[in-house]
């Protein structure tokens, strides 16, 4: 497969760049996500992690459920500023972790 | 920049320095260490590279202080950002666009006059502006509530993460060992220094540093050492990228409100929250945050309403009782140093800090910093004529 195959579109991320980070030792999928910026573009990683999380499973021989998906980080969707800077000040006290 | 791996096993026998935490404090340390020489060192990170703080702040580097020590540390700090990518061999995308303090309250004049001049007098072109010459740089503002404000252009932002990388792969090209997913459990006193329990492994150090962040405060407890420094999640977020217009990392000085454009060209973004005092680290994200930092953002930049939110994150201040940072050997524990308390600015003092400490552990060469910034600083009367009381505790 060309070395230059696309691995996360929204960042450039190509096939060659992710498995080259985890030759170097960065195997997680959080590392990976940040040795490259995989997944830190508009999709948030819908798109890339996925395929970035078989290339770690892949490479470690570990079965795929077992990798561990980068932490998904709200908002769900991208969202204008205007919609939170709206929301009432009463209904946003939730910690979620 | 050659890229390495790094260490796979567990760490050696023993060593001369221990660096506890892989952010980019102990990094920093162990690549100037090394740098003189001083290779025999064994960096411990609990997690990945850029997992805590050091891979959750918005970058800002900044010379616009309160104290003098502080203007004069973030001077050097500044020389050796503009370096970094020439001697590091990596790009950090560093760039300096200033920042842009606004007053909100007449009440702030005063404080913002006296510290510009400290500035001026240090070497720094800080500037005083009317709201309208904030406004010639940054268009988009809304200057209605700005009573006045300050600048200095030679201010900027940088990109986290390949700082962490650069330091890491510098430190090892040398010798230096960094071990990641590596635990500390337990210290223990010995003759000639200490021996570290690691989830990979005993090892044994002449001398520890303690450069844990937030999560200091458990280390120093190791050796018992209570430390006063105490973890405050900071919570931030990131918009999608837009072509380049902001020029100047801004800030409203009674809201905590920060903005700057990153290289990427994101709107990067954070703000003061409340949040209870607690003893552990939390890194959950708060729709609190979202709604109170995209209100007080759209009243200063009303252009940015429309523009959408990617993802928001939080990561953990390690902020002292004075908001100054603890360094130095804690009464009673030779050989054991104290590099935390940083309150959210250890990212863009760590050159500096990096610098010190290698000079004083290798040569015995001890800044004035360290003499400022002592534990038992919180356990007596200050002495007069010390470094005061840093106000400037933002973005």
């Amino acid at each position: 497969m060309s070395s230059k195959a696309i691995v996360c579109r929204c960042e450039d991320v190509t096939l060659d760049d992710v498995e080259h980070t985890i030759a170097i030792g960065y195997r997680s999928v959080e590392e990976v996500k940040r040795y490259t910026g995989l997944g830190t573009g508009p999709c948030q990683g819908k798109e890339c992690m996925v395929h970035a999380a078989l290339l770690c499973a892949r490479a470690s021989g570990a079965p795929p459920e077992t990798i561990a998906p980068f932490t998904s980080r709200p908002p769900v969707a991208a969202a204008p500023l205007r919609i939170f800077a709206a929301a009432e000040k009463d209904d946003d006290d939730q910690a979620q972790r | 920049m050659k890229e390495l791996t790094p260490t796979v096993g567990p760490p050696k026998r023993s060593c001369a320095i221990a660096i506890v935490g892989g952010g980019v404090m102990g990094l920093s340390i162990a690549y100037q260490l090394a740098r003189r020489g001083l290779t025999d060192v064994v960096v411990l990170e609990r997690g990945y590279l850029a997992q805590g703080a050091s891979g959750r702040n918005g970058g800002g580097v900044r010379m616009q202080w309160s104290t003098e020590l502080n203007v004069r540390l973030m001077q050097e700090s500044f020389v050796l950002c503009r370096h970094f990518a020439l001697e590091i061999g990596v790009n950090v995308w560093f760039r300096q666009g200033g920042y842009l303090f606004l007053a909100t309250r007449e009440a702030e004049r005063e404080k913002m006059e006296r510290n510009v001049a400290l500035q001026n007098r240090v070497g720094v072109p800080t500037r005083m502006l009317s709201p309208e010459e904030a406004r010639a740089i940054v268009p988009e503002l809304d200057v209605s509530r700005v009573v006045c404000a300050c600048y200095n252009p030679k201010d900027g932002v940088l990109f986290p993460w390949p700082f962490l990388w650069g330091y890491a792969h510098q430190a090892l090209a040398r010798g230096v060992e960094v071990h990641l997913f590596t635990e500390v459990s337990a210290i223990e006193r010995s003759s000639g220094g200490f021996l570290l329990h690691t989830s990979k492994g005993p090892v044994k150090a002449e001398r520890v540093v303690n450069a844990a962040g937030a999560w200091s405060p458990q280390i120093a407890r190791l050796v018992g050492v209570e430390l006063p420094d105490r973890p405050h999640r900071h919570e931030i977020l990131s918009t999608e990228p837009l072509k380049p217009f902001l020029t100047p990392m801004v800030s409203v000085l009674s809201s905590g409100l920060y903005f700057s454009q990153s290289m990427r060209g994101e709107i990067v973004t954070g703000i003061t929250v409340e949040d209870h005092d607690d003893d552990q680290v939390k890194m959950g994200s708060r729709l609190k945050f979202l709604t109170t930092l995209a209100r007080e953002l759209v009243r200063v930049m009303p252009r940015l309403a429309d523009v959408k939110i990617l993802r928001q994150w939080a990561g953990p201040y390690d902020v002292s009782p004075d908001g100054a940072p603890i360094l130095g050997e804690p009464p009673g524990v030779p050989g054991f140093y104290l590099a935390c308390g940083f309150g959210g600015h250890g990212f863009m003092m760590s050159p500096v800090i990096g610098e010190l400490y290698a000079e004083w552990l290798t040569s015995g060469r001890r800044h004035q910093v360290f003499d400022e910034s002592r534990l038992d600083r919180f356990s007596k009367v200050r002495p007069p004529g010390g470094n005061g009381h840093e106000e400037l505790i933002i973005g």
